[in-house]
Order: structure tokens, then C-alpha cells, then sequence
């Protein structure tokens, strides 16, 4: 019961020329070659097939991060003692209806002077663990491997091999905008290359953005 | 009216007849193979095969109440945890049985490696080993992600980070592993989808094929020192073998399988029952940053090992070390499938797998303690010891106050309490100088940062007299050049003359 079964042709010992004579023919008959056919037949349906399949697959590869994102609000600047580092956080713009908990997102925010910031994206540069703050030494401090920053953002010491990611920022009006889209890391840096749109630029950012550091988007 | 035995073998007649896999299926396992390897050593496959199994009823009885959605996946967990009767079992069961299954593989790869299996003709075999063995560590990291906790979120931020260090694609591949831009509910959908069809399907297809190559080509002799393995001659010697010392498989060799596979899982239901199931930690809400993301015990020597890499090698270690390692594995049988297979001619074997053992261990060792990682609360929870403190000035007690108030201790250790980045600072006085300790507190370096501009120049005088109290038994490091340029100072009696130390 165990051998499967087998096409009559092939059980039985005939002689072997008349077994190579038979195999070629098997090979040209006209079923062979409309069974060939059907094979390219179907290797062209499935290659049809497969092209939306991988194009849906790698969808969000496909996608350019620096298009992602929009401005987004942290609240009002007076939230943000001048000279001190603060945690702020928003909800990713980017975010997806069933993103929960995970859309949140943090940043710190230093601001230096009354119209100059810096946005940091909490995310460490080395691999992206979430940097704490300490006010007294000054010192952004990761948890996973160590990575140290200074309160500008610039490497300390450590494994990270650059500074943390910064957010690009304006000031509209009274409150502080950045652009957020991306999880920052090595690839894909918080700051966007896009141009700010026009319906979500307020007229009061042509205003206020004229005293501020070249971090801030320039009009 | 015919016997119930008779009806029996008229129903299996009935089955076998139509289905016709019994017969051919206990043949298979009846198969001969050569006494001298019914051993214990030969145990961890077919174990393996039974921790799979049973990682695959535990993972569907847990798909029945998990929800995989970044809403949900965590609450679903605490409903496991807390609410279904048994939940909390079947999670420890599927958790305990994941770390068993991954100790169970290793120990298997390394017997085989040792023994010498892997050559002609099972290279095939080895290599879809290799296979399975990268879908088992595939299927831990899934998992960690199932969990959906603190850990889980920021473990894809460390993958996804990863993955940014790839030059060119880096960003796309980034946006393919999470499913978009951050780290989200397509992320958990796409990995639960992983962990759920991809990676199981390719296991159990991969395991199979294993198991059909091992059959193929029979359980490899026991080795023998001086008995070579070539291509002209090793099947008629196995064969020669299996005619002459065959016993069947089952039941004369499989028993000891079947008694180890028992053990095994009465393992794993004793550590689910007394230690319970892994987590979840706190809910992955990322602006929670007090916390300290860690890997689950099979990757934390990654974890260590990624903390030790100095900065310029990190990107091109991380990218070429797992490739270069997963090729030396797959093509291992094909440069050495030929030759002595017993340990004890094959040194070199001997000896990679006791460094990798050690360096695995080690790593892990220190994956559980992190002594890199700065303690985030020793400045608030470490207080000075008060032996430093006996005696001393006004002055030195205000530099312990900064000290602390400065941090210092989340990196440095006093009496033992503290992290442990920066070197302990009990005896820190009788190797610096003044001038050495205020340089290295200013300007940093090694692997401190600068603290100029955190530090007045009252705190500084400060810290560095308390820092010049903590010298030992020792008498404190002085610099000899500066004893001579000024001659009207009398050096302390009880220093003992220092070499000159670098002018910073």
C-alpha cells in the first residue's frame, strides 16, 4: 500500500533503446508542449498577479518618510520657562486610528531665550531608547547604553554617534509649533525636508519667526 | 457475530486501506538505526520538536482571548493575566516554553556540531537546522513583541533604529518593519501576523523537512575517533552498520527520547506554575520615560554587546557580523563535510564553541545588570556615606552636597551605591591630583562628559576638596612639579613622591 502509484510506462524493464525512444517522444508530443505552454500560461498570470502584491506589501517603504508629518502644536510658549528643559507631548500627526497608547509622543523642549527653542526628539540617537533630562548636571542621560547629551543636544559621551534629533519649530502667535511626522532615528531624522503648506501656516508665524534662530523654518 | 478484536482490525483495515499512511508512517519510525547512538546525547531534536508542539497549542489557546491591536493588546494581557481562569498559566506555559524551546535548539546545534553530524551526508539537514534555528530566535523576538509592553515598544524602536544604520534603504526598511511612519498598531499588526503565520508556518514546514532529511539519511553513528567520514565510503559503512547493530527506532532507541521530551515539559509546566508568566511591564505609552526598556533573556547579550561597540565600528558590526555569521554557519558543512567527527580530533571545533559559550555568557552576565546604564535615581536614593564626612570642612561637605545634587552619583558609586558607568570615587584622591580631578570634571573625557558649564567655579573648588578627601588608606595624589615651583609650600609630610602627571 506504501508505493505510490506509477504511470504504467514507467514500471517494467523494457530495453533501453526502445525506453530513450519512448522518453524523447514523451517529451515532443502535442500534450508536452501545450503543457509548457500552460506552465508560461501560468508563470505570466502569477507574475501579473505578484506585481500588486509586493507593491502592497512594501507600501510603507514606498512611502517617503520626508512626506509624512504636519505641524503640530505643544502648547502655549508660556508653558516653557526660558532657560529651562521641559517634557511636552502631542499626539503623533501621523498616527492611525488604532494606534492607541503609541501615539503619544514626547519631546523635550529647551528654550533659550524668549523666541529661541530647541525641540528634541526623545528618542536616543544611538537606538532610540527615551533620554531623561537632569536639570542639575545639565545632561540628557539614556537608560539603555548610556548615550549622554549636553543641553544643546550635542553628544556627550557614550555610544550615540551624533547629537539627538531635533524637531523643526515656529512660534505662532502665543504657542509653539513643530513639525513631527517620522520616528526619529538614524534614517529617519525628526526635522522634514517639506515646505510648510500654506493653509496650515497661520499669518502670525510671518511675524514672529523674524527674531528667531535659524533652527526655526525659515519664512 | 465477530469478536470486538476482529471489528478493530476490520476498522483499521477500513482506514488504512483508504488513508494508507499508518502502515508506511510506523515503518518510518520502526526504521533501524545503529545501537551506538540510542543515547541521551541524541535526545534535544525530537525534544525540541515536542517544545514546538507545544508552543504551538499554548500560542492558539492564547489567540483565543489576545487582541492584537495597539488599543487593546496590552489590556488584553492583564485579561489573560487576571481574569480568564488559567490565563496567567497558559501565558507562563507559552513564555517558559518559549526560553525552554530556545535553550533546547542551542543545546541541540552545539551537540551536533560537536559530534560532528553535520557532515556528509546530512549537510542539507545542518542546514535547515540553521534555518529553524533563526526562525526559533525569530519567533522570541515576535513574541517579545505580543507582549506590547514598555519593553516591547521601545525593543522596535532598538530594531528600528537598527535598521536605520543600513545605508541607502535604511528608511524604507525602517517604514517596513514598523508599517509606517512610527511605531503603531500597524507595527503589532504586521508583527502578530509574523508570529502568528509567517514564522510558525515556515518552522513547522522547515521542521518537517528536518525531520524527513533525518529519516532519509538515518541518525547519525555515534563518532569514533579515527573513523573518517568520506563521500566514496561513509553510507556503506552506515549502512554495514545500521545491518549489523540496527535496532528499531522506536521502541528500542526512542524511549530515551520520549522520557527526555516528558521531563522537559514537566519543566516547563513547573516554571510556569512557580515563577508564572513574563509581564507585561508598564503600558507602551512612549512619553512614560521612566523606565529602563530591556530585552528578554535571549537577546540581552545583544543588548550588552551594542553598549560596548565603540561608535565608528557600531553601524558596520551590527550590519556585517550577523551575515558574515549566518554564511559561516550555512556553509560550515560544505567546506568540513568530510573527516573526523569526535571532539576530540577536532580541537579547533572544541574551542569556537567554548569562546562563543563563554562570550555568550558573559554578555548575558552582564545584560542582566547593565553596569553601562547610569542609575537614573542613585542621586536622589544614594545618600553620602557618613564615614566620608567625619572631620571634615564647611568646604568639603558642600562639594559632597554637589556630589549629589550634581548627579554624580547616577554614574559613580560611593561604598559600593551608585551606577557604575564612571569609575567608583572611594579612593578617586590617591590617583588624581587637584588639577587632574578638576580637568576631568570641567572638560570631561574618556567616557565623561564636561561639566563646565553645569558647575561654577565655587562648586568645582568645592567638589574637588571633598573629592581630595576620598583617597583610602592611601596618601593623596600630589603633583611633585607643583611642590617645586613653589618652593615656599611645604609638600605633606606623609606624601610619598608622584611621578609628574601630564600637564592637561
Amino acid at each position: 500500500m506504501s508505493e505510490p502509484l506509477e504511470h504504467p510506462a514507467a514500471s517494467g524493464e523494457p530495453d533501453i533503446d526502445a525506453a530513450t525512444a519512448a522518453a524523447k517522444a514523451v517529451l515532443h508530443t502535442r500534450r508536452a508542449f501545450i503543457f509548457k505552454l500552460s506552465v508560461m500560461l501560468n508563470a505570466a498570470v502569477g507574475a501579473v498577479l505578484a506585481v500588486p502584491l509586493v507593491g502592497y506589501l512594501l507600501g510603507p517603504a514606498l512611502k517617503k518618510g520626508s512626506n509624512t508629518g504636519s505641524w503640530i502644536a505643544l502648547g502655549g510658549i508660556d508653558d516653557f520657562p526660558v532657560g529651562e528643559t521641559r517634557l511636552a507631548e502631542f499626539r503623533s500627526p501621523v498616527a492611525n486610528f488604532d494606534d492607541g497608547d503609541t501615539a503619544k509622543v514626547a519631546c523635550w523642549v529647551r528654550r533659550i531665550s524668549t523666541q529661541q527653542f530647541q525641540v528634541f526628539a526623545i528618542n536616543c540617537a544611538h537606538l532610540g531608547c527615551p533620554v531623561r533630562w537632569f536639570a542639575q548636571s545639565k545632561l540628557f542621560l539614556c537608560p539603555c547604553h548610556g548615550g549622554a547629551y549636553y543641553e544643546d543636544g550635542s553628544r556627550a559621551s557614550g555610544p550615540p554617534e551624533r547629537g539627538l534629533f531635533e524637531y523643526k519649530y515656529r512660534i505662532d502667535g502665543n504657542s509653539l509649533v513643530i513639525h513631527a511626522g517620522d520616528m526619529p532615528t538614524l534614517a529617519t531624522e525628526a526635522s522634514c525636508k517639506q515646505e510648510p503648506l500654506i493653509q496650515i501656516a497661520p499669518v502670525e508665524f510671518e511675524t514672529a519667526s523674524a527674531a528667531t534662530r535659524s533652527k526655526q523654518w525659515p519664512v | 457475530m465477530a469478536s470486538l478484536k476482529q471489528r478493530a482490525l476490520a476498522a483499521y483495515e477500513w482506514l488504512e486501506s483508504r488513508l494508507g499512511l499508518i502502515a508506511p508512517l510506523s515503518k518510518a519510525a520502526a526504521h533501524p538505526t545503529p545501537a551506538n547512538n540510542s543515547s541521551w546525547w541524541y535526545v534535544f531534536g525530537s525534544a525540541a520538536t515536542v517544545l514546538l508542539l507545544l508552543q504551538v497549542v499554548t500560542g492558539i489557546l492564547l489567540a483565543l482571548v489576545y487582541s492584537p491591536s495597539a488599543n487593546e493588546a496590552w489590556a488584553s494581557l492583564g485579561v489573560l493575566n487576571h481574569s480568564i481562569a488559567l490565563g496567567w498559566y497558559l501565558r507562563a506555559l507559552h513564555g517558559w516554553g518559549s526560553d525552554f524551546m530556545i535553550a533546547i535548539v542551542l543545546i541541540h546545534v552545539v551537540q551536533v556540531f560537536l559530534f560532528g553530524a553535520y557532515k556528509f551526508p546530512r549537510e542539507l539537514t545542518w542546514m535547515v537546522g540553521v534555518g529553524l534555528l533563526l526562525l526559533t530566535l525569530g519567533m522570541a523576538f515576535t513574541g517579545q513583541v505580543m507582549r506590547f509592553d514598555q519593553d516591547a515598544y521601545w525593543g522596535l524602536g532598538i530594531g528600528a533604529s537598527i535598521m536605520s544604520r543600513v545605508p541607502l534603504i535604511g528608511e524604507p526598511l525602517v517604514h517596513l518593519l514598523l508599517g509606517g511612519p512610527i511605531i503603531g498598531g500597524a507595527t503589532l499588526s504586521r508583527f502578530f501576523t509574523l508570529h502568528v503565520f509567517v514564522v510558525p508556518g515556515l518552522l513547522l514546514s522547515f521542521a518537517f523537512i528536518h525531520i524527513f532529511m533525518t529519516l532519509k539519511h538515518g541518525v547519525s553513528d555515534w563518532p569514533m575517533p579515527g573513523r573518517i567520514v568520506s563521500k566514496a565510503t561513509y553510507e556503506r559503512e552506515y549502512h554495514e552498520l545500521v545491518v549489523k547493530t540496527g535496532i528499531p527506532f522506536v521502541p528500542d532507541a526512542a524511549w530515551k527520547d520520549a522520557i527526555f521530551a516528558a521531563a522537559i515539559v514537566f519543566a516547563v509546566m513547573a516554571c510556569a506554575f512557580f515563577f508564572g508568566p513574563f509581564g507585561p511591564t508598564g503600558t507602551p505609552d512612549p512619553t512614560i520615560i521612566q523606565t529602563v526598556p530591556k530585552p528578554d533573556f535571549a537577546f540581552l547579550w545583544i543588548y550588552a554587546l551594542l553598549a560596548f561597540l565603540p561608535a565608528s565600528l557600531e553601524t558596520p558590526v551590527i550590519l556585517i557580523a550577523p551575515v558574515l555569521a549566518i554564511a559561516g554557519m550555512l556553509l560550515l558543512p560544505l567546506f568540513a563535510g568530510e573527516g573526523e567527527r569526535h571532539w576530540a580530533r577536532r580541537p579547533v571545533a572544541v574551542l569556537m564553541v567554548s569562546v562563543i559559550a563563554v562570550t555568550l555568557g558573559i554578555f548575558t552576565r552582564l545584560g542582566t545588570y547593565t553596569p553601562w546604564s547610569p542609575i537614573m535615581d542613585a542621586w536622589t536614593s544614594a545618600p553620602i556615606p557618613a564615614k566620608y564626612l567625619h572631620n571634615s570642612t564647611p568646604l568639603e561637605r558642600q562639594g559632597a552636597l554637589v556630589l549629589q545634587d550634581k548627579q554624580c552619583r547616577n554614574c559613580h558609586s560611593l561604598n559600593g551605591v551608585g551606577g557604575q558607568r564612571g569609575p567608583a570615587l572611594d579612593e578617586v584622591a590617591s590617583h588624581m591630583t587637584e588639577d587632574q580631578i578638576i580637568r576631568q570634571v570641567l572638560q570631561g573625557g574618556g567616557n565623561m562628559p564636561a561639566y563646565g558649564n553645569a558647575l561654577s567655579p565655587a562648586e568645582t573648588k568645592a567638589l574637588m576638596r571633598f573629592l581630595m578627601t576620598l583617597h583610602g588608606d592611601l596618601a593623596p595624589a600630589i603633583d611633585a612639579s607643583r611642590v617645586l615651583t613653589h618652593a615656599d609650600v611645604t609638600p605633606p609630610a606623609q606624601a610619598m613622591p608622584q611621578p609628574a602627571p601630564k600637564t592637561p
